[in-house]
């Protein structure tokens, strides 16, 4: 199956710019700390050179600030290496739980200069989709960009993902106090050819305050058009 | 003489490793995590340099300097940042921040813009002082006992 164009429209390239972006500086910001521990090393032999005993406590804690940036960009690295895969497949079987994840990974550091948190809980069961796996995350983005912006500094945003009878929701909660009716009408001015292409349906639930996205069961890919 | 630093950066584990660092070289460190925390810190403290991290969440780097700007026009900013561009960084010198170092850090060239920033900062203190006192001495009005001592018109 070829990849819809609409897929991979400026909007695209954005996305995925933004996203290697904020890994980018992530990584940054480790390579920093490790960098210094390399250097406060050197500074303890230069101390023990000229009589000054290391303490092997300071190096063994030393040792576990390393590991822990290590750990710290392996888990970075491995959401980058997600993002990446996404793009792999114009159509593949997808759990929507772990895309919403991967979302809250990649847009954590987007977040939080904004001064919102972004929380994932995880449901019991797995919410599977056919969908192109970069093509939804790109539209989730938008929506979550949307949503942040709206909500302000201090506020938290969910996602959840539930299977439904004919296919699988995704929403955005805890969006009191917000006009979700014009977000809705915002992110579908933004995804207008990306929300057809995925056949995604996008609404604003006023009565519980949240933003939703609806995929079909049977796929949520649109043929190429000719 | 020691310089004394201000460091604000949301990375907790940068911020202790380098302020070790730099107390080990023997300048008085202080640190915090928190931009809104570090204005309340300059209202009543002075520093030679601070060393600013461009990027946080609680308020970005550019607005926490100007607001530091405003309180305390003498403090001598360097930014430190993951992802300079060319772009920023002449927002940020226009702005008059000292300096703009991108992470990793080379702390021998760190050090020595702090010793600079010591330096600027007096230099400006000074001039400070010198443009108060002549404001005092030629102001014959509000200093009735200046007269004496000033040249007759």
């Amino acid at each position: 199956m070829a990849l819809d164009a609409r897929l991979i429209s400026p909007a695209g390239l954005e996305f995925f710019g933004k996203v290697c972006a904020a890994i980018s500086h992530d990584i940054k910001n480790v390579l920093a700390v490790i960098n210094e521990n390399g250097g406060l090393l050197e500074d303890l032999c230069h101390m023990a050179e000229k009589g000054r005993p290391i303490d092997p406590s300071r190096l063994k804690r030393l040792a576990g600030d390393v590991r822990q940036q290590v750990r710290r960009a392996d888990g970075i690295i491995s959401a980058m290496n997600r993002f990446a895969h996404s793009a792999d497949e114009p159509s593949a079987e997808s759990d929507l739980v772990e895309l919403i994840g991967l979302l809250g990974l990649l847009a954590k550091r987007l977040a939080a200069l904004r001064g919102v948190v972004i929380q994932t809980p995880v449901p019991s069961v797995p919410v599977l989709v056919t969908t192109f796996p970069f093509g939804l995350l790109n539209l989730l983005w938008i929506c979550l960009d949307c949503t942040m912006t709206a909500s302000g500094s201090g506020r938290t945003v969910e996602l959840i993902a539930e299977k439904t009878p004919d296919g699988a929701v995704i929403r955005f909660r805890r969006l009191d106090q917000i006009d979700v009716a014009l977000i809705a009408a915002i992110v579908l001015d933004r995804t207008s050819a990306m929300s057809q292409a995925l056949n995604a349906a996008i609404s604003a639930d006023e009565r519980s305050s949240e933003l939703v996205v609806r995929l079909p069961k049977g796929g949520s890919v649109q043929p190429t058009p000719a | 003489m020691t310089e004394r630093v201000l460091i604000v950066d949301d990375d907790k584990a940068f911020l202790s490793i380098l302020s070790e660092r730099m107390q080990h070289r023997g300048m008085d460190v202080i640190t915090t995590a928190s931009p809104v925390e570090a204005l309340r810190i300059v209202e009543t403290d002075s520093f030679d340099a601070i060393i600013l991290d461009l990027m946080m969440p609680e308020m970005g780097g550019i607005e926490a300097f100007q607001r530091i700007r405003e309180k305390r026009p003498d403090l001598q900013v360097i930014f430190l940042t993951g992802h300079p561009s060319v772009s920023t960084g002449i927002d940020a010198m226009k702005l008059g921040a000292m300096d703009f170092i991108p992470k990793p850090v080379d702390l021998n060239e760190l050090a020595e813009k702090i010793k600079q920033a010591k330096i600027s900062r007096a230099i400006l203190v000074e001039k400070q002082a010198q443009a108060r006192l002549k404001k005092v001495l030629t102001d014959k009005d509000r200093c009735p006992p200046c007269r004496s001592i000033l040249p007759r018109s």
